[in-house]
């Protein structure tokens, strides 16, 4: 019995749980009523609560980011936090959006701060969301001093900035570079590519002369960030809150998808994810270069869970340009946000916090594993890192990079990466290509933005 | 049975479960002995059933300043470019699901009915009910080990069909086919042991005629025990369908696991999700969920009527 009982409860939760939700929504929204925050006028630019000085502040970060509020703790021992570990509403969980809605309905109960893995929150979190306060604090009316913002890598913000406004900090840089494997290519006597064109020839040159070699993935979500927003590709052209362009047919867009079917075809770039035990067992050593973001390092490269590469093996190539570009650009894969509670009642606390995970050498340079978006901090990390000796090259081209990304592809509050996953990702993998999908994958971008309230240009 | 229908059903199974509170010339002390037993259980049906599909039906009917909005929303979501391929979706699973339930289940059961082997018949009992005897969630993401090609225990067979990559396998067209097995594999087994109860239920004297009469096995199973399970099957198909329609831990498990390849908005329960935490439309969420609830009343009621599950001998 109990089997039959769990098998309706599996299917049943889900349900269950939408509806309980409903119920718990009820119940919240019936016990808010009498708890309204009274909201003054406030002098940053958004109605804040009255505020208590002494409070203790709520801060919610993902396991990785526990040491920043170690750091923080250990540094300023007077200021009250409570850490609440939750999933950084990564992998598509979406958890911030979600739990946020639900206090917004209850009307209470919001953390003081937010940290987020993900690109696309401060899309919904700088709005109102049906009739109420928008979640994220204005930063740049004065809650975050104007002299640290302008020290952050220049277009490291433009995720947290909507309509010019700021609503979050950003934690870490995910610009892509090209990776690559200094010993293997020295070996087999090839230069590393400056263009896009040189790199697929080398691509199919390894192809003939040493098959089973790779110089690049295409089978994880963001895919399109790598190779199609390093290619001016405007499939994510956010113009708005609430407008987005998008445009696959351009010769933007098929270059870089006439030359992935051509690498996918020859067995150099596969269709494979990075973080498939599939990946590891086949191409472990077999990686020539691949271009990716700048948390690959230590992500793939140099973890032993992973690729494992040795240390003085991996060098680094600043991003490609197309022939006849003068400049190169590159695309940007995640890089996590901080954001601040427009509902805190510490705003002071809930300030002083964010600026010392994403500005503090404590936690940027001495603990966190990615590139601080923060540029004195990152400076300082390139050094430590270089002094490690891990890297065959210097570390320059990631510098570089940082303030590379294209700005013609913004962060809307829906994924691109999902979009990408569902209709190209699984319709490759059933021998369409890509350059043939192109439409198909505009048709989808364009429907999942008018459902998310967008219009279309 | 101590199996709560789900309170989809409440409507459907109301008529039948009032019955035995009934004061027929019982004791009315004992009478007041079932209210207390099932009291617990309808507060809380009250609290966590009805109250919120109530509130379900008040949002569908609303907009988010709380306004009537008529069938705005409903209009809204039929509309939706993910509204149809999720009916499809979940309408194929369905069909794939049932008819084997029906048809593996009660084959099974009866296979493990005839063997005369009082251990062998008592372990593959145990050995069926086995897998559902893992909480939920967990028995899934067991799935998405056994579907991927380079961890999978039976991985020479899911290359063996050609497939070599996790994404293989979980193509498009392959979906609904997998999540009936999922399901079939996590909640078959109980089913099997309630059916060979049923079947233990059929009186030998009953069987012993047939034989008599010159049927053999096959003909004993078509002609007198299938006819005689017929309540039960429809009862399986009820609650099987209830749960089925409902369909949302696999493919939603599967999305994260695949990082999105399997979509998240692919069966309907999921677009209810999508829309209740994805687009911040409660209503719109209401909107799917409410008519989920009345197909699989209908539904329900097909299966009602036709397994003719309440009616007397």
């Amino acid at each position: 019995m109990v089997g039959i009982n769990r098998a309706i409860q599996l299917r049943r939760r889900s349900a269950a749980a939408v509806a309980g939700v409903f119920a718990a929504t009820a119940l919240l929204a019936l016990a808010g009523c009498g708890s309204s925050t009274s909201s003054a006028s406030g002098s940053y630019g958004f109605p804040e609560a009255k505020q208590e000085t002494s409070s203790t502040i709520t801060v919610w970060v993902d396991a990785d980011r526990q040491a920043a509020a170690k750091a923080f703790q250990k540094a300023n021992p007077d200021t009250k936090i409570q850490v609440v570990a939750y999933d950084g509403s990564a992998n598509g969980s979406n958890s911030f959006r979600t739990k946020m809605q639900l206090f917004d309905r209850a009307g209470s109960g919001w953390p003081d701060v937010v940290f987020s893995t993900q690109n696309n929150d401060a899309a919904w979190a700088s709005q109102k969301s049906g009739g109420k306060e928008a979640f994220a604090g204005m930063l740049d009316k004065g809650l975050v001093p104007g002299d640290t913002l302008a020290k952050f890598t220049a277009g490291s913000l433009n995720p947290c900035t909507v309509d010019g406004h700021v609503y979050c900090l950003r934690n870490d840089l995910a610009q892509a570079v090209l990776w690559y494997n200094k010993k293997l290519l020295d070996q087999f006597g090839y230069a590393v590519p400056t263009t896009w064109e040189e790199y697929q020839a080398l691509g199919e040159k390894v192809a003939k002369q040493h098959p089973g070699y790779i110089i690049g993935t295409a089978g994880d979500a963001w895919t399109p960030e790598v190779f199609f927003w390093a290619s001016k590709c405007q499939a994510n052209g956010v113009t708005g809150p609430k407008a987005v362009t998008v445009k696959t047919d351009t010769n933007e867009c098929k270059r870089a998808a006439s030359m992935l079917d051509t690498l996918r075809g020859n067995g150099t770039v596969p269709v494979v994810s990075v973080f498939t035990p599939e990946f590891v067992k086949k191409y472990s050593g077999k990686v020539l270069m691949m271009p990716g973001p700048a948390w690959y390092a230590g992500a793939i490269f140099n973890n032993p869970q992973s690729l494992n590469v040795p240390a003085g093996q991996l060098g680094i190539a600043a991003p490609l340009p197309w022939k006849g570009e003068d400049k190169p650009v590159t695309g940007n894969v995640g890089g996590g946000t901080w954001f601040i509670s427009s509902h805190s009642k510490n705003l002071a606390a809930a300030a002083k916090f964010v600026e010392f995970v994403t500005t503090a050498d404590d936690y940027q340079v001495n603990v966190a594993p990615g590139y601080p978006a923060y540029a004195p901090a990152a400076e300082k990390w390139v050094a430590k890192q270089e002094s490690s000796k891990y890297f065959a090259t210097s570390l320059e081209p990631v510098v570089t990079a940082a303030s590379q990304i294209w700005d013609g592809w913004g962060y809307g509050t829906f994924s691109q990466e999902a979009i990408w996953a569902k209709t190209v990702t699984t319709a490759v993998t059933g021998g369409k290509s890509i350059v043939e999908l192109l439409p198909t994958w505009q048709q989808a971008i364009e429907n999942q933005a008018k459902v998310n309230g967008y219009t279309v240009n | 049975m101590t199996i709560a229908p789900p309170s989809d059903q409440l409507v459907a199974g109301a008529t039948e479960r009032r019955r035995p509170v009934r004061p027929t010339g019982r004791a009315p002390g004992r009478t007041r002995i079932g209210y207390l037993f099932v009291s617990l259980y309808a507060l809380l049906a009250l609290a966590f059933g009805v109250v919120p599909s109530l509130y379900a039906v008040v949002l569908a009917f609303t907009n988010t300043d709380g306004g009537f909005a008529g069938l705005a929303n409903f209009t809204k979501v039929v509309g939706d470019f993910r509204f149809w391929p999720a009916v499809l979706h979940v309408t194929t699973y369905l069909v794939i699901w049932l008819v084997g339930l029906v048809v593996f289940v009660v084959g099974l059961a009866l296979l493990v009915h005839s063997v005369r082997l009082r251990w062998a018949s008592t372990a593959l009992r145990f050995v069926y009910y086995l897998p559902g005897a893992l909480a939920g969630a967990s028995s899934v993401l067991l799935w998405l080990f056994v579907l991927d090609p380079t961890a999978s225990p039976v991985s020479g067979l899911l290359r063996g069909l050609g497939f070599d990559s996790f994404v293989a396998v979980i193509q498009p067209g392959h979906l609904p086919a997998i999540f009936a097995i999922i399901a079939f594999w996590t909640g078959a087994g109980g089913w099997i042991v309630i059916m060979y109860g049923a079947l233990n239920n059929i009186s030998t004297e009953v069987i012993e005629a047939a034989q008599v009469d010159g049927a053999n096995a096959v003909q004993t199973a078509l002609q007198i025990q299938l006819p005689m399970l017929r309540k039960w099957i429809a009862y399986m198909g009820v609650m099987s369908l209830a749960a089925g329609t409902q369909l949302f831990v696999e493919p939603q498990l599967l999305s994260q696991a695949s990082n999105a390849v399997v979509p998240n908005d692919y069966s309907l329960n999921q677009l209810a999700y999508q829309y209740a935490f994805q687009q911040n439309d409660f209503n719109g969420a209401a909107a799917i969920s409410l008519i989920l609830l009345v197909v699989a009343l209908l539904l329900s009621w097909v299966f009602v009527t036709r397994g003719g599950l309440f009616e007397k001998e």
